[in-house]
Order: C-alpha cells, then sequence, then structure tokens
C-alpha cells in the first residue's frame, strides 16, 4: 500500500452532497439577529414618507410648515428640495434602442403616476413623531385620468404619462425564422389550419405582490468617510453602483451592506425611492436616518410581479406533433421601468418552447405603461408566465388528439440522448432526462390509479371531482453570461466573483460576491470549500454582502448564485492550491512536479511526507521560509464569467379534488422530480423546491393583486392579499434525477424558482381536468372557488379577472376558436 | 407616559411609556429585544409571535400598558441555560426556516400548540400555526419541525 493510498483512506466524507444543517441558523432560531431595522446610531433621526393617494396626479403645493412644527420633527422635505442630489431610479435593461423610459424620481417634483409614489419626506427623532407629522403635510393635487387596465393602456385614449406621448414602452421580438434557429410561423399556422391542429389561447397573468416577510428597511449613516446605507436588499453591489450613477457620490464614496435580509424572491432585486430618499435626507442633515416601511407601504411601493396577457397560437399535424408556436404578450409594467422592468417578459422569450421541439417559433412582447405599482421581477420573472403558457397549451393539444396529457408531452420533448440540444428558440439546452424524471414522478404519485379514480368518479357523477395537472417544465437560470446580456442591452455584467483568504490560525474565510437571504449560501458555499480545500466545514466561514468586505459582485437572484457565484468560489479554492503548491514543495524540499494535493494535505509522491494547507497558510503568513521571489501570500480572487444558462427540469404532477356544488378545490397530491443537476445540500435544495411550489401554487389558487377603478391598490395589506398559511397547503413529495451541468465543474443547475416556474400550470391543469367534463377548458388565476363554480355553470371559461372583462384577442369564426373564450361575460357591456 | 413593570426573558423591567406603545415596540425599541420582529400592520404575519404569561400573543396587537405586571418570554428567552429549547432545535434539525424572519413567531407559536396539545397531528399542527405566515418553506419543513419537537418533549417528559 502506498502513502497516497494511506491518505486518501483518510479522506473525510464529501461534502458535497451531505445533507448539513445550517450554520446560519443559530442565530436565527435565537433572535440573536441583525435585520436593518433593528440597526441604532447614535443621533439617528426616522423617516416616514407622505404618499401619493392617487394614482395621476400633478402636484400643484406642497405646504410643510404644520408638519415642521409638530413634536420632534428635525425636518421635512419635498423633491424640490432634494431634486439635486436624490438621483433617479434607473433601469437596467432598455429592451429596445426606442423604449420609451419616464424618468422616475425618488420623491415625485410635480407629477405621480401612481398611488403611493412619495412626495415628500419627514425627519424626526422616534418613528411614531415621523408618522404623525406626515400626516400633516398639507399636498394640493390636480387629479389627472388614470390607466389602469392593460389592455384598456394599449388604446392610448389615457396616458399614464401624458409626456411620452403613448403609454406603449417598447416592442420585443423573437422570430426563429429571422434568426436561423427554426422556421417561419406564420407558415407552420397556415399548413396545420389547413388539416392540421391549431389551438389558440388567451392566457392572464395575473399582477402577484412578492411578500417577502421582512418589510424593506435602509438606514444612512453619512457622517463617515464614506456614506454607509444598510438596506434590506438583494443587490447591494447594484445598489452601489446604481447611487454612484445617479447621485454624484463617488462609488468609492458609497459603502453597502445588506445585513440580514427577510426573503427577497426578486422583491428585494430593486433600487428603491426609499433608499434614494433615505441617502438623500441623511446627506442633507448630516446625520444618520432610518427608512422603516409598514407593510402596506411594502404593498403599495414595492414592485409588483407578473402581469400578462397572453395570447397564443400553437399549430400541430394532426397526430400531435408540434410545428409551430407563436407568443404574443401585452405586459404590464405599471408606472415606471424598474430595474430589470421591460427586460421581465424578455427572459420569457426563450422559454415558451420549453422542452417541445417546435420547428417555428415566434416570441412578440408589447410593454406598456399604466398608473399602477411598478412591476419586475418575481420568483421566476418571466419563465413562470412561459412555462404556465406552454404547459396549459400541451393539456388542451391532448384534448385535441384525445391522449393522455403526458403522452402528448413524451411525443414532442427532447429525448435523453438528443443533448446537447438546440432549441427552436435557440439556446442549447446541455443535459436533461425528461423520460427519467416523468417515469419517477408517475411512479411516486401512482399516476395510473389516480386516472382509475378520476374514472370511477366522472362516471358515477361524483359532486366531487378528481383532476389530475401535468408540468414537464424547464427554465434557464444561473444569470448571465456577459455577452448575451451586452447583445440584449442589458446594463451590466454576468459574471461573479469570491476571494478566499487563508488565515494563519488555520481558518479559512471565503468571501462571495452573491448576496444570500435565506438560501443558505454560507452552508452550501462551506461545503464546496471544505472539500476542495480538505479543510473542516466548521473551519470555513463565509462573508458577504458588504461592498467593503465584498468589493465585486453582482448578487442573488436568478437562481445564479450556486450556478454562477459557487463555480467562483470554486475557482478561487482551486487557485489557492495552485499558489500554495510552491510553498509546499519548498517546505517539503521536493519538486513541484512530484508534489500533489489530495484531501487538504500537499504530499510528495512516493513518500509519506506531506503538509496540509493549513500549515503552508501558516507558513505563509511568517514568511520565515519561502521561494525565492514568491509573493508571500496563498490567498486567491476568481471571477467566473458563465457561457451559458442553466437549464434544470422537472416532471410535476398535482391532483386535485374539485367540488362542482361549491367550486372548493382541495389539493390532494403533489408530486414533483426535479433534476438540477448535482445537489450541494439535499436538505437546502428541498427547503427551496417547497417553498418556490407553495409560491406557484398561490397565484394558481390565491393570490392577485387587485385595484379599484381610482387606481387605489384595494389588496393593500396581508388581510387582502391572500398568502396561503399551513392550513392551506399540504406535505409535497419530492424527489430528484440527476443530469450534471456541463457548463460548470460541478455539474449545478440552479433550483431557486423551479418550483414556482413549475408548479403554477401543474394546478390549473388539474382544475381543468377535473371539470373538463362539464364544458370547462380554462379558468382565470387564482382559481378561487367563485370563479371555479361560475366556470362550472357558464360550462365555459369565465375569462374575466376581477371586475373587469377581458376583451377577445381573436376574430370570430377563426378555427378552433373556443366560441366562448374571452366573451363570456365582458364583451357586450 | 405611564410606568409599566414588566419581565422579560427573566429581567425585571421599570420603564415609562407612551400608552400607545405597542408591546412589539417596548420589547425592540426600549428593551433592545430586536430578535422579535415586525411583518405586518394587520396582525395578520404572526413574526412578532411571543408569550404572555406563557400563552402566545401577537405582540404587535397588545399594549405595552397591557403587559405591566406580566411576564414575557421571547424567543430570545427561549433556550435556558445556552440549551436550545426542543423547538428550536427542531427547527434547525429539519431546515424549517430560510430567511428566519418568521421564524421567532413561528417557534413561540409552535411552542404553545404543543403546550395545548402535547401529540397534535399534521392537520392540527397546520391549523395551530395559521396565524403565522412564512414566504420562505412552504410550510413542509415547519410542520416536520412541529412533529419532530413533539416527539422529543414527549421522550424528555418520559424520561422525566
Amino acid at each position: 500500500m502506498t502513502i497516497t493510498e494511506d491518505r486518501a483512506s483518510e479522506t473525510p466524507a464529501a461534502e458535497i452532497g451531505k445533507a448539513r444543517t445550517r450554520k446560519e441558523d443559530q442565530r436565527l432560531i435565537t433572535g440573536r439577529t441583525r435585520w436593518t431595522d433593528n440597526i441604532q446610531l447614535p443621533g439617528m433621526l426616522h423617516l416616514a414618507m407622505v404618499r401619493s393617494p392617487f394614482a395621476h396626479a400633478t402636484i400643484s403645493a406642497i405646504s410643510v410648515d404644520e408638519a415642521k412644527g409638530a413634536p420632534g420633527v428635525i425636518a421635512v422635505f419635498t423633491g424640490e428640495d432634494l431634486k439635486d442630489i436624490q438621483g433617479v431610479n434607473i433601469t437596467a435593461w432598455p429592451i429596445s434602442a426606442d423604449q420609451k423610459t419616464p424618468d422616475h424620481l425618488p420623491v415625485a417634483v410635480s407629477h405621480v403616476a401612481h398611488a403611493g409614489e412619495i412626495v415628500a419626506v419627514v425627519a424626526a427623532r422616534s418613528s411614531a413623531e415621523a408618522r404623525d407629522a406626515a400626516e400633516l403635510v398639507d399636498v394640493d393635487y390636480d387629479e389627472l385620468p388614470a390607466v389602469l387596465d392593460l389592455k384598456e393602456a394599449a388604446k392610448d385614449e389615457v396616458l399614464a404619462h401624458p409626456d411620452l406621448g403613448t403609454n406603449k414602452s417598447a416592442f420585443w421580438q423573437l422570430d426563429s425564422a429571422g434568426q436561423g434557429s427554426g422556421g417561419d410561423v406564420d407558415e407552420a399556422i397556415a399548413k396545420a389550419r389547413d388539416g392540421g391542429i391549431v389551438i389558440e389561447r388567451e392566457y392572464r397573468q395575473q399582477r402577484l405582490i412578492p411578500a417577502f416577510m421582512e418589510p424593506r428597511s435602509t438606514v444612512v449613516d453619512p457622517t463617515g468617510e464614506q456614506v454607509t446605507m444598510w438596506s434590506a436588499t438583494q443587490v447591494p453591489h447594484v445598489l452601489r453602483f446604481c447611487i454612484a450613477a445617479t447621485t454624484g457620490l463617488p462609488e468609492s464614496k458609497i459603502r453597502v451592506i445588506a445585513p440580514d435580509v427577510g426573503g427577497g424572491f426578486g422583491g428585494k432585486l430593486q433600487t428603491t425611492p426609499e433608499e434614494f430618499a433615505t441617502l438623500a435626507v441623511a446627506r442633507k442633515l448630516g446625520k444618520p436616518c432610518k427608512f422603516t416601511e409598514t407593510r402596506s407601504e411594502t404593498m403599495v411601493s414595492g414592485h409588483h410581479g407578473r402581469d400578462q396577457w397572453q395570447k397564443l397560437t400553437l399549430a400541430a399535424e394532426k397526430d400531435g406533433t408540434v410545428t409551430g408556436l407563436k407568443v404574443e404578450l401585452m405586459a404590464d409594467l405599471g408606472a415606471y421601468a424598474a430595474i430589470v422592468g421591460g427586460g421581465v417578459p424578455v427572459l420569457g422569450a426563450w422559454m415558451f418552447n420549453s422542452i417541445y421541439k417546435f420547428g417555428a417559433y415566434q416570441f412578440n412582447t408589447t410593454n406598456y405603461y399604466t398608473n399602477k405599482t411598478w412591476v419586475d421581477a418575481y420568483r421566476g420573472a418571466g419563465r413562470p408566465e412561459a412555462t404556465y403558457a406552454i404547459e396549459r397549451l400541451m393539456d388542451e393539444l391532448a384534448v385535441e388528439v384525445g391522449v393522455d396529457p403526458l403522452e402528448i408531452r413524451e411525443k414532442n420533448w427532447i429525448k435523453h440522448d438528443e443533448f446537447p440540444f438546440t432549441t427552436v428558440a435557440g439556446m442549447t439546452y446541455d443535459s436533461g432526462n425528461y423520460e427519467a424524471a416523468t417515469a419517477k414522478a408517475k411512479e411516486l404519485f401512482g399516476y395510473d390509479e389516480l386516472r382509475a379514480e378520476q374514472k370511477q368518479r366522472r362516471e358515477s357523477n361524483d359532486p366531487v371531482q378528481l383532476g389530475l395537472g401535468v408540468s414537464t417544465f424547464t427554465e434557464m437560470c444561473g444569470l448571465a453570461p456577459s455577452r448575451i446580456l451586452g447583445a440584449l442591452s442589458y446594463g451590466a455584467g454576468g459574471w461573479e466573483s469570491a476571494s478566499i483568504r487563508m488565515l494563519a490560525t488555520g481558518t479559512v474565510e471565503v468571501v462571495t460576491g452573491t448576496s444570500p437571504h435565506g438560501q443558505g449560501h454560507e452552508t452550501a458555499w462551506s461545503q464546496i470549500v471544505a472539500d476542495r480545500l480538505g479543510v473542516p466545514f466548521e473551519n470555513v466561514e463565509v462573508l458577504h454582502g458588504d461592498t467593503q468586505i465584498a468589493p465585486k459582485g453582482m448578487d442573488s437572484y436568478g437562481s445564479r448564485s450556486l450556478v454562477v457565484g459557487g463555480e467562483a468560489v470554486l475557482r478561487a479554492a482551486d487557485k489557492v492550491i495552485e499558489k500554495a503548491k510552491p510553498i509546499a514543495a519548498h517546505l517539503l524540499e521536493a519538486s513541484v512536479d512530484d508534489v500533489e494535493f489530495k484531501a487538504g494535505t500537499f504530499g510528495v509522491k512516493g513518500t509519506d511526507k506531506g503538509v496540509t494547507i493549513s500549515e503552508v497558510a501558516l507558513a505563509t503568513w511568517t514568511g520565515h521560509n519561502l521561494p525565492d521571489g514568491i509573493e508571500p501570500t496563498i490567498d486567491a480572487d476568481a471571477t467566473f464569467d458563465p457561457d451559458n444558462f442553466s437549464f434544470p427540469h422537472g416532471t410535476h404532477l398535482c391532483a386535485m379534488e374539485v367540488d362542482t356544488e361549491t367550486g372548493a378545490t382541495k389539493m390532494r397530491k403533489y408530486v414533483c422530480v426535479d433534476d438540477i443537476g448535482t445537489i450541494i445540500n439535499p436538505l437546502i435544495v428541498e427547503g427551496q423546491v417547497h417553498g418556490g411550489l407553495v409560491q406557484g401554487i398561490a397565484q394558481a389558487l390565491w393570490e392577485g393583486a387587485e385595484y379599484d377603478d381610482q387606481g387605489t391598490l384595494v389588496t393593500g395589506s396581508f388581510v387582502d392579499y391572500t398568502l396561503p398559511t399551513s392550513a392551506d397547503t399540504i406535505s409535497f413529495i419530492t424527489d430528484h434525477t440527476t443530469s450534471p451541468s456541463t457548463y460548470n465543474t460541478l455539474g449545478t443547475k440552479g433550483v431557486g424558482e423551479a418550483g414556482t416556474i413549475a408548479s403554477t400550470p401543474a394546478v390549473v391543469n388539474a382544475i381543468v381536468d377535473a371539470v373538463r367534463h362539464l364544458g370547462v377548458n380554462d379558468i382565470v388565476m387564482p382559481c378561487t372557488p367563485e370563479r371555479v363554480w361560475k366556470a362550472i355553470q357558464a360550462g365555459s371559461p369565465v375569462n374575466t379577472e376581477g371586475e373587469r372583462d377581458a376583451a377577445p384577442h381573436f376574430d370570430e369564426g377563426a378555427p378552433n376558436q373556443d366560441p366562448a373564450s374571452g366573451a363570456s361575460e365582458g364583451s357586450g357591456q | 407616559m405611564t410606568r409599566i413593570n414588566v419581565t422579560v426573558d427573566g429581567v425585571r423591567y421599570s420603564d415609562e411609556v407612551e400608552p400607545r406603545t405597542l408591546l412589539v415596540q417596548y420589547l425592540r425599541e426600549g428593551l433592545g429585544k430586536t430578535g422579535t420582529v415586525v411583518g405586518c400592520d394587520t396582525s395578520n404575519c404572526g413574526a412578532c409571535t411571543v408569550h404572555l404569561d406563557g400563552t402566545s400573543v401577537k405582540s404587535c396587537n397588545v399594549l405595552a400598558v397591557q403587559a405591566d405586571g406580566h411576564e414575557v418570554t421571547t424567543i430570545e428567552g427561549l433556550a435556558t441555560d445556552g440549551e436550545l429549547h426542543p423547538v428550536q432545535r427542531a427547527f434547525h434539525e429539519t431546515h424549517a426556516l430560510q430567511c428566519g424572519y418568521c421564524t421567532p413567531g413561528m417557534i413561540m407559536q409552535a411552542c404553545d400548540l404543543l403546550k395545548e396539545n402535547a401529540d397534535p397531528s399534521e392537520q392540527e399542527i397546520r391549523e395551530g400555526l395559521e396565524g403565522n405566515l412564512c414566504r420562505c418553506t412552504g410550510y413542509h419543513n415547519i410542520v416536520k419541525a412541529v412533529q419532530q419537537a413533539a416527539k422529543d418533549l414527549s421522550s424528555q417528559a418520559v424520561g422525566s
């Protein structure tokens, strides 16, 4: 037995793949937390925002005298007072050269475009005094007509921003014929109209509210050489850039810290008016200032998600082989183009074709402004919308052909031996196995038994019908290759950065540019580094979320942290090993070529001599005995820019019981088998899947942001915006298949958004499946008992949302058109 | 201002408070007990849940003056002698928290639930936690945590 083998036998069990409980938990379960609102600084002032009650108005006068005289008040600022230093909330993604983008001032100066916009800021000694005084600020508004409905906005009869002359922000197209990745979609549709199958549908993606549990909070301390901002943000680095780009403060004079951050889901992927207003007031007063929003403020001012109308045309041959897909979206941006903003629908452009082998494809989105809260990324951002559309359509196609929904999918999906596969949208999927995931999911679900029960309930005319919903999803995540972002006119890169510092006493600091807010990076990154460097898991400390500690980063969103940021960490670890190797060779008095690194130890081939990486770190720190001319450090940095996106996939199966007498629905069973490549920590992965599932299920069943005809958000608190509770949900059956990604070293794929992307259509497909025999082929989300009941009564889809009606998108008399589609309740009114 | 005498996490405090001060504000701003957090303004989310004389209350829904003469336990006072409470331990072991913002309230409510019902069914757990919102976990592992804590507590009871 050789020495090398001896060492190998001492190799600690691999950390990667181990269900490690989280390092983060100890503080969080004992209340030893650092939320932004916990921060107290000497002399700190508290801010309250005065917000417009009107959806659309000009400001004619603001009287602040009474507020200034109120107890505890130090100052009151209007937009006019702050306009020279407050900066502007910019969009990073103008999707077309001629995009219309209204200026978004943190504190409005003369014009407000949605209810909840800030018009003045009160600074007082306590938050209660600030809020009291905010009530005393007297604002004269001249109310303007507001445009609230997306389809109304498209008519340009009432303008959200009269100065722009139109509500249309931009148009963006991906055409497979034009870019050479497929055929002409109109030809495919025309061909299908002649003897094939054409499915035409219009689906609504209702407006959602991210509803992270920690309300947003910002503290600014202007008293240091750098202005320090703590904020409940997913994007401290992006925030620092945007402050520097728009306020005149040099980037080097700004430090942004994201301390403990209580959830985000895209909702804290923003640079907010509140952050900029707090900064401006703190700079004006020269005192630390804090603003923490109430939940009602979160609802009306934090960005919303989704909000699309989707006009879809799917062409297929008579046997169900798909040939073409045309997507025409209308997207509501709300009042302003947010940081990703108009790019969110574009992120769906490559995903409507999903896992299916369409010959021709075209994606179009037209983005509009309305006088509602701005819209931006919410868990999935563009891909849930796409997945919903295609997975609903595939069910419709299955009905048209008369086969099981799984059969129609299998007929059309990419086979496991066809990877890598370049899709009709032009994306190259590196790996996957849809057959394996589906087979496993079917078995765990008891698919055939549930189909038999469904049949039996149909035949016995059971008042409670059973429906089975399928969603065989994929998505693209791991944002993003910088060159692709550049080609799409996105304002930044998609790389991620990491540093590893080998401390003299044997512990390791890992600095990551990602900014976790619940995902468990401290644990997962420790596992990666412990394996790579052969150091104990406990000895690794992961640092993040402070631009002074982690100066380079692109933060956390788009399921990018592991696949991009984790790879950067791994590459930094490899560089540490490379830098340590000549020092180890020197210490071992061996040639570098004879030194090999295994399980934390540099050994000399064929001998039992070895030195651990921690010993090399100590020797490097003392610097007493190093090779001539060598730099005395083994610390290393790495920045990783991915070549491609990450393409997780999975098969989700949902069984819903529908009471046909009341419209009540009940989830009976939910199974998902996700393929997210190599799993670093199965415990964390399960958590991401569970949480993602419930957010997607919530879109299907419960959530929706509703406005009244004055433009007031009526779902403006947790009383009316109905988040699911533990009593609404069930326990899930989750499992995995593994097709490692070929785009990163560890073979990982993103998991943060997968559950949300996949689950919404699975649930709606199940409900529709339960009542299809009653003449229903669509129910608008959220599928409340009232809507389900109405759909059953109508024997046709109820295509209305709230009190507003859907105008038909399609010409009457066109083939395959559902006669009641869109016209069921509304077109004549 | 009104004087109140409150015991919080085993320490007696005597303070002047504005009568309108909520218990959660008193805990956070007055005593620096920032482990207890605020998640909404309509008493829907339960993030601020503490125990008042051993029973869970949403501390945004109680005035500080109502706690006068009473005993409050927050998440910060749940562990004893450096030993985690079985519910805290179960939350950690079953990965029942992600961002951790709802966690203090969720744990305090779970303790109360188990005090009322030492051997709850899954449905009873789900209904018992209905007043506490979590956006990260989908509740799946929170239910598991409470089930595990119930087992641990009952074996502790048998052992003692």
